[in-house]
């Protein structure tokens, strides 16, 4: 193999198949590495990491409260992650999950209110299918073009985001705007029956079991359909897809739309097991957590359930340490240094790393 | 309309232009290298606030600038890093760096939000040529900083179109295998390009928050940075373009601002939507454009160079 700097006493081979190891400790280093970067961070503004750190972890460990909301949070972050899963699979960026969540929960709450009242068996189905469609249309949106004519998927479906929470905005602040409100920006709340049903006597709602379903959905979906296995390979080789004759303009806008509607439906589940109506600013950011949250979990659906947790943990945390005048977003910044280390870590699951010095192959670091 | 309604307008859209005018330069520089960074709007969010705060602090406009570029350039390190030397995904490496650097800018910033700016840069009318009828106004009654972008382009299109250096440049975004056997070192001059794109971001973010608004507000780039990514494509990776660019998407910007000072009974949150859905739709007609007229990406754009593979 050639080896482009004599000065680096390392090489790195290729590896066929990543060692299951690896795939493992791989995201667990990374962790570790992400929390001291993010400490450099706090030291330069002259906050002490192990107390910020500490705080996070007995905000989400040190109480019953702190795990149930952990679970809470991981609700949308685990239906927005297997959404978007669906289509990065195909290689299609749709980073349009927030957009999309706020166009589901909109579509839920014009339900919700025009229908107030009416049985929960009624009322709730029709939420989710007015979520799932509405997400899916706003998805459709960027498909048709990215679809017939290439248009750059990744700039569209951003762009769509600002839209739809603007459009979100003139809602609550027009003409769904709560008459009795105050003047927040917020709608009347739901009736009961708009209510997603709790577990006990916790905020857990029925949104997880909706999400473990669609998990398991996806997994057997992906692994034993002709539709799963299509969308694999068009995500690793469009050519060679064309080749074998799939229909990849069409899968394309299928793709995209489901993605859409499963990001739409977050945007019901939240609205209607949560917040009980609609407001600005209701979804803190979850269809861009969402996007780490499935790469993370290598876009298996089954491992999202884990990252979704993970990350769900990470927000409470993040809740926890604003007492200390530190934002919330400061968890963003965590967020985004873990996926750096795990990025530059798949290069240890792709290649070995050999130390040059030593002479037999065999004392690779892998 | 009149023409003293148009002039405040058109000036407007060159203010409002710049940001994105620098970012998309940074970028243009970047993708010709064959690199894809998304991360445009982290490094232009983390520039805006190390140059607001940097300027806070000492008072002096230049070391906000230098901190803001510096803020950039370290941004675009991590990208080149992960993308050239680790091989990473560009695309989900792009858009790590912008979410981690709205986190970073949100928490270094927090305890800024709101505070008005004390310096700033005075407008300097350029003599003679602000004495043009019409063009004058709106183009020579500017800051300092409209006036290096005026020169950065044509100085950018020399150097890609003109010069051995934009010759190479080319080369290691269309073709790196052959560049490399050439004997250009393909490796380095991705690392320069893209510091010199996160440099460029960091200033055009810089810009906002200490010009064009100036104060700090969590997430304030508010898109401008996808909108400068949407610029590249539309001025097929060359600088002349991006600049009118530049100022077509800041009028759109501008006229939303200037609409509601008017009080024109339009609901500001549609006007707040306009650059975007114009992106959507410019970016549309122009990649249809691009495919007709055979001008594509640079060949090796998002495709890690590994000479292993040669």
């Amino acid at each position: 193999m050639t080896n482009y700097s004599n000065k680096i006493p390392i090489t790195i081979e290729k590896k066929l198949t990543p060692s299951p190891l690896t795939s493992i400790l791989v995201p667990l280093f990374s962790i570790i590495l992400s929390l001291l970067f993010g400490s450099i961070f706090f030291i330069i503004t002259g906050n002490d990491p192990v107390e910020i750190y500490s705080v996070m972890f007995s905000g989400v460990f040190g109480s019953a409260y702190g795990i149930i909301e952990t679970i809470v949070k991981s609700i949308p972050l685990l239906l927005a992650g297997l959404g978007l899963s669906i289509a990065f699979r195909m290689q299609l960026f749709n980073i349009g999950g927030e957009g999309q969540i706020y166009m589901g929960a909109a579509a839920a709450t014009w339900i919700a209110l025009n229908l107030a009242g009416q049985p929960a068996w009624l009322l709730l189905p029709l939420m989710m299918l007015a979520g799932g469609v509405a997400g899916g249309i706003w998805a459709l949106i960027p498909a048709i073009p990215r679809a017939y004519l290439g248009v750059n998927e990744i700039i569209t479906t951003l762009m769509l985001n600002y839209v739809a929470i603007y459009w979100i905005d003139y809602l609550v602040h027009g003409p769904w705007k709560d008459p009795d409100g105050y003047n927040f920006p917020i709608t009347s709340t739901f009736s009961n029956t708009a209510h997603l049903p709790v577990i006990g006597d916790t905020r857990i709602h029925a949104g997880i079991i909706i999400g473990i379903i669609l998990a398991v959905i996806l997994h057997f979906f992906i692994q034993q359909t002709k539709f799963g296995y299509e969308i694999r390979i068009i995500g690793q080789s469009q050519n060679a897809a064309r080749y074998a004759g799939m229909n990849i303009v069409r899968k394309i806008i299928i793709v995209m739309v489901l993605s859409g509607a499963v990001c739409g439906l977050t945007g019901m589940v939240e609205v209607s097991g949560i917040v009980h109506r609609l407001q600005s600013g209701f979804s803190p950011g979850y269809g861009y957590t969402a996007i780490i949250v499935a790469w993370l979990g290598r876009l298996n659906p089954l491992a999202i359930i884990i990252t979704a947790v993970l990350f769900g943990g990470l927000q409470v945390g993040g809740y926890a340490v604003q007492m200390q005048n530190i934002p919330v977003s400061m968890v963003m910044m965590l967020q985004g240094s873990l996926l750096f280390f795990v990025l530059g870590g798949e290069i240890l699951t792709r290649y070995r790393i050999t130390l040059k010095n030593r002479s037999s192959q065999g004392d690779g670091i892998s | 309309m009149n023409v003293e309604i148009l002039i405040p307008i058109l000036s407007t859209a060159i203010t409002a232009g710049t940001p994105i005018l620098y970012a998309a330069l940074g970028e243009i520089l970047t993708e010709r290298s064959g690199i894809l960074n998304l991360g445009v709007e982290g490094m232009m969010l983390v520039g805006a606030v190390s140059g607001f705060m940097i300027t806070l602090i000492t008072s002096k406009i230049w070391l906000g600038l230098i901190a803001a570029m510096l803020a950039g350039g370290s941004m675009a390190l991590i990208h080149a890093f992960l993308t050239i030397t680790m091989k990473a995904n560009q695309t989900v490496t792009g858009l790590s760096l912008t979410i981690f650097g709205t986190g970073l800018s949100a928490f270094l910033g927090k305890s800024m939000v709101g505070t008005p700016l004390k310096t700033s840069m005075e407008v300097l009318s350029i003599p003679y040529l602000s004495k043009i009828p019409f063009v004058g106004p709106i183009f020579f009654e500017q800051d300092p900083l409209v006036y290096l972008s005026y020169i950065l382009v044509p100085f950018l299109w020399f150097l890609i179109y003109k010069t051995n250096f934009g010759l190479q440049l080319r080369a290691i975004g269309e073709n790196p295998a052959a560049a490399d056997s050439l004997g250009i070192n393909v490796f380095l001059q991705r690392y320069a390009y893209v510091i010199m794109g996160g440099i460029l971001a960091g200033l055009g973010g810089a810009y906002l928050s200490m010009f064009y608004v100036p104060t700090w507000m969590e997430n304030m780039v508010a898109g401008r940075g996808w909108i400068a990514i949407a610029l590249v494509i539309f001025a097929t990776w060359n600088p002349a373009h991006a600049l009118w660019g530049a100022y077509i998407f800041g009028g759109i910007d501008a006229l939303g601002f200037r609409l509601q000072a008017m009080d024109i009974m339009v609901q500001s949150y549609f006007l707040k939507m306009l650059p975007y859905i114009f992106t959507v739709i410019v970016l549309i007609i122009i990649t249809r454009k691009n495919a007709e007229k055979h001008i594509g990406t640079p060949q090796a754009l998002g495709i890690p160079y590994d000479r292993e593979e040669r």
